[in-house]
C-alpha cells in the first residue's frame, strides 16, 4: 500500500476532526511515537492517526473510511498486551478505546454487567463491590488493562484456575465488523441460539472487528478466602506439591508460582513478605463457602509440607493477603529493576511436566548467556518465563528472540501450547506452525475471511509471515492463507 | 510494507526501527546535566496509566506516566526535538506521583519530569516579560524572606484597601500581560501582619523533652498560612519537641525544581541545609507536602556535587512529615472531643512523594469524638499541584470538580489535608458550589483538640 500523502493526510484528519470533534484525532510524529509499542517493547509500528471515538457509531464511521481509503486499522486500550497484537504493523488508524470507558449498566439480580470496552478491568470490580459482587477474570494488569483487551485476547489470570478465562464471562458483545456494519454476537440471556458467535469473537486478537458494548457476567465474592503462601528450596519440590494438591481433588482459585529471582525483584518493589532466600515460592488461594474452608486450607496445607516445603504460612488477614498478590501481580514490572527489558513467554503444557519444562528452560537461556526469571499460573501449566536482556548491548535482542523459540519449541514438544493468554500477536505468528497444521490455519483463515474479507482490520497478526511458513516448510505449494487470499507471495 | 515500519524480530543492532541510532552510541542519557538514566528503569509494563489523573480524563498516552517516559527518553537520546506538543504533553503533568506509588520497577518519575522540564526552560526561556516575571519570582521574592514579607504587605494592602475591589470591577486587570490577568483571582487572601510574623525561633517543649526539632517556616507557606505554622508549632511542643525556627533559612526550592530552575534550587538546598545543621536539631519538619517531599530528596539533588553529597544525604534522613513526627509515639493528652464528622485528603507529596497513608489516619484516629469517613480517590490529586493550577486551569478545575464531588458524597463537615496549596484549592472548589465544608490542616485540628 502507498504511503499516504501528505495532502490526503490532512484532508483525513480534518474529516474524522469533523466526525469526532476537536482533540479526538492524534497525527503529529512525537505524539505518534508514543503508540509505537504496546507492553512488548520488542516491537514498534507507526500509526498515520491514533483516534479517540465516544461511540459505536464513531467507530463505524471511522472502520468505513478505513476501507473507503483502503487504511488499515487497529483497536487499543491499554497498552498493555504482551504480543504486540494492538500494534498498526502496516500503519493506518488505531482506534483507541480509552474514551469509551463506562460501566452502562448493571443488573445485580440477573448477575450481569453491561461495560464500554475502555473500562479498566479492575474498575468493573469496583464499580460492583459494594454490593458484594466482583468480575472474576484476573489478569496480572487488571489495574490498568482493559475489558476490550481482555476480549481480544481471550485474557486469563491467576484465578483461571478455578473460574475460568474470559471467554467463560462474556454473554454478548455489540461489535463493530470489519465492515462498519453493527451487530450484537449473543446478548443478556445465557443460552443463546444459533452459532456461538460471542466465542468466535472472543480471542480473534482484534481481528473480527471491535467490541462497543460487552456483556459480562458479575460474580458474587466469595464467603470466605484463605491464602497460602508455601515456600520451598528447590524448584521441582514446588512442582511436585502443585501436581500432589491436584492429585487430592483440591480445586484452588489459584495457584501460583513464582521463583527466586522474581521474588528478589517484586522484594525490592513493595517488600511483600517472599523469602528472598527461597529457590521458589507457591501462592494459593482457595475461596468458596466457609463451610469445609479450613479443612480444604489445612488438606493443601499438609500437601505442601509433604513435598517438602520449608515454610507455609496461611495470610492473617486481607492486607497480608493483598500485599502478597500485589507483589505477584506486579512481578513483570518489577523486572525493571533488574533489567533494562525483558521477553516474557507464556507457554503452556501439561502440570505433569512442569519439572522437566522447566529444568529446560533454565538451561536453554543460560546457554544463550541470559537470565530468566519465573512468574507464572503453575495450576494451569501456563509459564511464563521472563528471559531478561539489555537491548543497549549489542546482539542481544537476537539472543533473547532465539531463546524464547526454543522455549516455546519444548512446550510444543511435550503436547503443550505457545501461548496461554497473551496472544499470538506480531510476536509469536511464525512459532503457529509449531502447534497447527497448514489445514488447521487454512481452517482459521477461512474463518478470518468471512469476518475480515479486505483484511484491513488488524493485519499482519496471528497468521505467520512468509519466513514462518517456509521454516515451517510450507512454501512449497500454495498456501491455505494464500488461498484465502490473506498474504500473498511476492 | 507501508510507511517505513518494521515488525520482524530485530536482525541488526538498533532495533527494529532505522532511525533510532544505538543507545549505547549515545553514551549517558543525561538533559541539561541530568542524569536521567532513570528511563531506563521503565520497562513499559503500563501498570501506571490507570493511576494517573492526567491519563484517566483525558486517555490519551502522551499525557500518560508511560508516555512522557518515552518522550523524555526520546529527548535524551535525540530522537525528538522538542516541539510544541512535546512540551505541552510534559507541562500538562501534574508531577503528583502517583504512577510512583504503583510503579513495580521504582522509575523516579518525579527527578525525570523534573529534569525534563529544567531543559525545556534552557531551550525556551520565553519572551521578556515572562522571564522578568519568572525572576522576580524565583530569584528575589522566594529566597529572600524580607523582601517576600514586604511584598506580601503590599498585596494585603491592595486586597484590604478596596483597591482589588475597585480594580476587580473596573476590568483594568484585563490589561495586565496574559498570564498575569489569570491569576490575579487566585492569589490567596493574605492574613493580618500578626499572623504573617516569624516565628519565635524557640518554642520550648511541654512536659518531658523528646527531640529537638527544626520547623521550616517556608516561604508562601509563612507569609499566607503563618496560622499554620503556629499550630504546628504549638502541637510539637505539646508533644516534647523544642521546636526551632531558624531565620536564616529561606524556601527549600521546590518550586525552583519543580518549575525547571534547578541552579537555583540546589543553592537553596544547600542555604536550608546551612541553616538547620547550625541549629543543630535532630530532625526537621515539614508541614508542606512538595517541600518535605523535596527536602527528602535533596541527597539525589545534590548527588553531583562532591562537597555537598553526604551533607545533603545526611540532611534529607532527618527529614519528617509533621504527621510522621508525631505518629512516632501516641500523642501526649489530654485531648478535647471534636464532635465533628470529617474526610481526610492525602496530598499528592504526601501519600506518593513519602509514601505516608497511615500515620494521618492514626492521629485522627486519636482524636475523641472525631469521626473519619474515608474519601472515594483520596489519593488523587486536586488539582493545585504547586503552581498548576495557575499555569493549567483548565485541567486543575477538572480535577478540583470530581475530588469537590468526591467530598460532598462523603458528607463530612470538614476535610482534612496536610498542606496548603490543596487546602486553596479545594476550599475554593467547595465555595464555587456553596458547600458549607471547612478545609483545614492536620495540625489545625490536632491544635483545636489541644485547647
Amino acid at each position: 500500500m502507498p504511503a499516504l500523502t501528505e495532502a490526503r493526510k490532512k484532508s483525513l484528519r480534518r474529516e474524522m476532526e469533523a466526525l469526532l470533534g476537536p482533540g479526538a484525532v492524534l497525527s503529529d510524529p512525537d505524539e505518534l511515537m508514543v503508540y509505537e509499542s504496546d507492553g512488548l517493547t520488542l516491537f514498534r509500528a507507526l500509526a498515520d492517526f491514533v483516534v479517540f471515538p465516544l461511540t459505536a457509531e464513531h467507530v463505524a464511521a471511522l472502520v468505513r473510511l478505513a476501507q473507503r481509503e483502503g487504511l488499515p486499522f487497529v483497536a487499543r486500550g491499554a497498552g498493555t498486551g504482551l504480543s504486540g497484537g494492538c500494534l498498526p504493523a502496516e500503519g493506518g488508524l488505531v482506534i483507541s478505546l480509552m474514551r469509551m470507558n463506562r460501566v452502562l449498566e448493571v443488573d445485580y439480580d440477573n448477575q450481569l454487567a453491561v461495560v464500554e470496552p475502555g473500562l479498566v478491568n479492575l474498575h468493573l470490580s469496583w464499580a460492583v463491590g459494594a454490593r458484594g459482587f466482583y468480575y472474576a477474570p484476573d489478569p496480572s494488569s487488571q489495574q490498568a488493562c482493559t475489558i476490550g483487551g481482555n476480549i481480544a485476547n481471550n485474557s486469563g489470570g491467576p484465578h483461571t484456575l478455578k473460574y475460568g478465562v474470559t471467554t467463560n464471562h462474556v454473554l454478548g458483545l455489540e461489535v463493530v465488523l470489519p465492515d462498519g456494519e453493527i451487530v450484537w454476537l449473543g446478548g443478556k440471556t445465557r443460552d443463546p441460539q444459533g452459532y456461538d458467535l460471542t466465542g468466535i469473537f472472543v480471542g480473534s486478537e482484534g481481528t473480527f472487528g471491535i467490541a462497543t458494548k460487552i456483556v459480562l457476567r458479575i460474580l458474587r465474592q466469595p464467603q470466605a478466602v484463605r491464602t497460602v503462601l508455601a515456600v520451598f528450596n528447590e524448584i521441582d519440590q514446588a512442582s511436585e506439591a502443585v501436581s500432589a494438591i491436584i492429585a487430592r481433588g483440591l480445586i484452588p482459585a489459584a495457584m501460583e508460582m513464582i521463583d527466586q529471582l522474581t521474588i528478589q525483584a517484586v522484594e525490592d518493589a513493595f517488600g511483600c513478605g517472599y523469602p528472598r532466600d527461597a529457590a521458589a515460592a507457591l501462592l494459593i488461594e482457595m475461596d468458596g463457602l466457609a463451610a469445609g474452608m479450613d479443612e480444604q486450607a489445612a488438606r493443601v496445607i499438609a500437601a505442601c509440607r509433604e513435598t517438602g516445603a520449608r515454610e507455609v504460612r496461611l495470610a492473617r488477614d486481607e492486607a497480608e493477603r493483598q500485599l502478597l498478590w500485589k507483589g505477584r501481580k506486579s512481578a513483570f514490572g518489577a523486572y525493571g529493576r533488574i533489567s533494562p527489558a525483558y521477553l516474557v513467554m507464556d507457554g503452556v503444557i501439561p502440570r505433569t511436566r512442569l519439572p522437566y519444562v522447566l529444568r529446560r528452560v533454565n538451561e536453554i537461556v543460560a546457554g544463550y548467556g541470559l537470565r530468566v526469571g519465573n512468574v507464572f499460573h503453575a495450576g494451569d501449566g501456563n509459564l511464563h518465563p521472563n528471559i531478561l536482556y539489555d537491548p543497549r548491548k549489542p546482539g542481544e535482542e537476537q539472543r533473547v528472540v532465539a531463546a524464547g523459540g526454543e522455549i516455546l519449541k519444548v512446550c510444543a514438544e511435550v503436547g503443550g501450547s505457545i501461548s496461554g493468554e497473551h496472544g499470538i500477536g506480531l510476536e509469536k505468528r511464525d512459532y503457529m506452525p509449531l502447534i497447527f497444521s497448514e489445514a488447521d490455519l487454512g481452517c482459521m483463515a477461512r474463518v478470518k475471511r468471512a469476518f475480515n474479507p479486505t483484511g484491513l482490520c488488524n493485519p499482519g497478526k496471528i497468521f505467520p509471515s512468509r519466513k514462518g511458513c517456509a521454516e515451517a516448510g510450507f512454501a512449497s505449494r500454495p498456501h491455505p492463507i494464500e488461498e484465502a487470499g490473506l498474504a500473498q507471495r511476492f | 510494507m507501508a510507511h517505513g515500519t518494521a515488525l520482524e524480530p530485530p536482525q541488526g543492532a538498533g532495533g527494529p526501527t532505522a532511525r533510532v541510532p544505538a543507545p549505547w552510541e549515545m553514551g549517558p542519557l543525561a538533559l541539561h546535566g541530568h542524569d536521567v538514566d532513570g528511563v531506563n528503569r521503565c520497562v513499559h509494563c503500563g501498570l501506571c496509566l490507570a493511576s494517573c489523573p492526567t491519563f484517566s480524563l483525558l486517555g490519551t498516552e502522551m499525557d500518560s506516566p508511560r508516555g512522557r517516559i518515552v518522550l523524555i527518553k526520546s529527548l535524551a537520546e535525540g530522537r525528538i526535538e522538542l516541539s510544541d506538543s512535546t512540551r505541552a504533553h510534559l507541562d500538562l503533568c501534574l508531577g503528583c506521583r502517583a504512577c510512583e506509588t504503583v510503579c513495580p520497577s521504582g522509575v523516579p518519575y518525579g527527578q525525570l519530569i523534573e529534569a525534563a522540564r529544567a531543559e525545556i526552560e534552557r531551550r525556551h526561556p520565553g519572551g521578556p516579560v515572562r522571564r522578568l516575571f519568572r525572576w522576580l519570582n524565583f530569584a528575589v521574592l522566594l529566597p529572600h524572606p524580607r523582601l517576600l514579607g514586604l511584598a506580601a504587605t503590599g498585596l494585603r494592602c491592595y486586597q484590604v484597601s478596596g483597591l482589588q475591589r475597585v480594580l476587580r470591577a473596573s476590568g483594568l486587570l484585563r490589561l495586565l500581560p496574559g498570564p498575569l490577568a489569570a491569576w490575579e483571582p487566585l492569589l490567596p487572601r493574605l492574613p493580618p501582619a500578626a499572623a504573617r510574623a516569624p516565628l519565635p525561633e524557640v518554642t520550648h517543649a511541654e512536659g518531658q523533652r523528646r527531640a529537638r526539632v527544626g520547623l521550616l517556616t517556608g516561604c508562601i507557606q509563612q507569609v499566607a498560612f503563618g496560622t499554620q505554622n503556629r499550630a504546628t508549632a504549638r502541637v510539637l511542643a505539646r508533644n516534647g519537641a523544642e521546636v526551632l525556627a531558624p531565620r536564616a533559612q529561606s524556601c527549600c526550592g521546590a518550586l525552583h525544581a519543580h518549575a525547571g530552575e534547578d541552579g537555583l534550587a540546589r543553592d537553596l538546598a544547600r542555604r536550608t541545609i546551612e541553616a538547620f545543621e547550625a541549629a543543630g536539631v535532630d530532625q526537621v519538619i515539614a508541614n508542606t507536602s512538595g517541600c518535605g517531599a523535596h527536602m527528602k530528596s535533596y541527597g539525589m539533588l545534590l548527588a553531583s556535587d562532591p562537597a555537598w553529597r553526604a551533607r545533603a544525604a545526611r540532611f534529607a534522613a532527618r527529614v519528617r512529615d509533621v504527621s510522621e513526627f508525631l505518629c512516632q509515639e501516641p500523642l501526649r493528652g489530654p485531648l478535647q472531643p471534636v464532635a465533628r464528622t470529617v474526610t481526610y485528603h492525602d496530598p499528592c507529596h504526601v501519600i506518593h512523594g513519602q509514601k505516608i497513608r497511615k500515620e494521618p489516619r492514626a492521629l485522627l484516629a486519636q482524636i475523641p469524638g472525631l469521626r473519619v469517613v474515608e474519601l472515594s480517590e483520596a489519593d488523587w490529586c486536586c488539582g493545585s499541584a504547586g503552581t498548576y493550577n495557575l499555569t493549567q486551569p483548565e485541567m486543575a478545575q477538572r480535577l478540583q470538580e470530581r475530588k469537590i464531588a468526591h467530598i460532598r458524597a462523603t458528607g463530612a463537615e470538614a476535610v482534612v489535608t496536610a498542606n496548603p496549596g490543596c487546602i486553596i484549592q479545594i476550599a475554593q472548589g467547595l465555595q464555587a458550589t456553596g458547600a458549607p465544608t471547612r478545609v483545614m490542616h492536620i495540625v489545625e485540628l490536632l491544635d483545636e483538640a489541644y485547647r
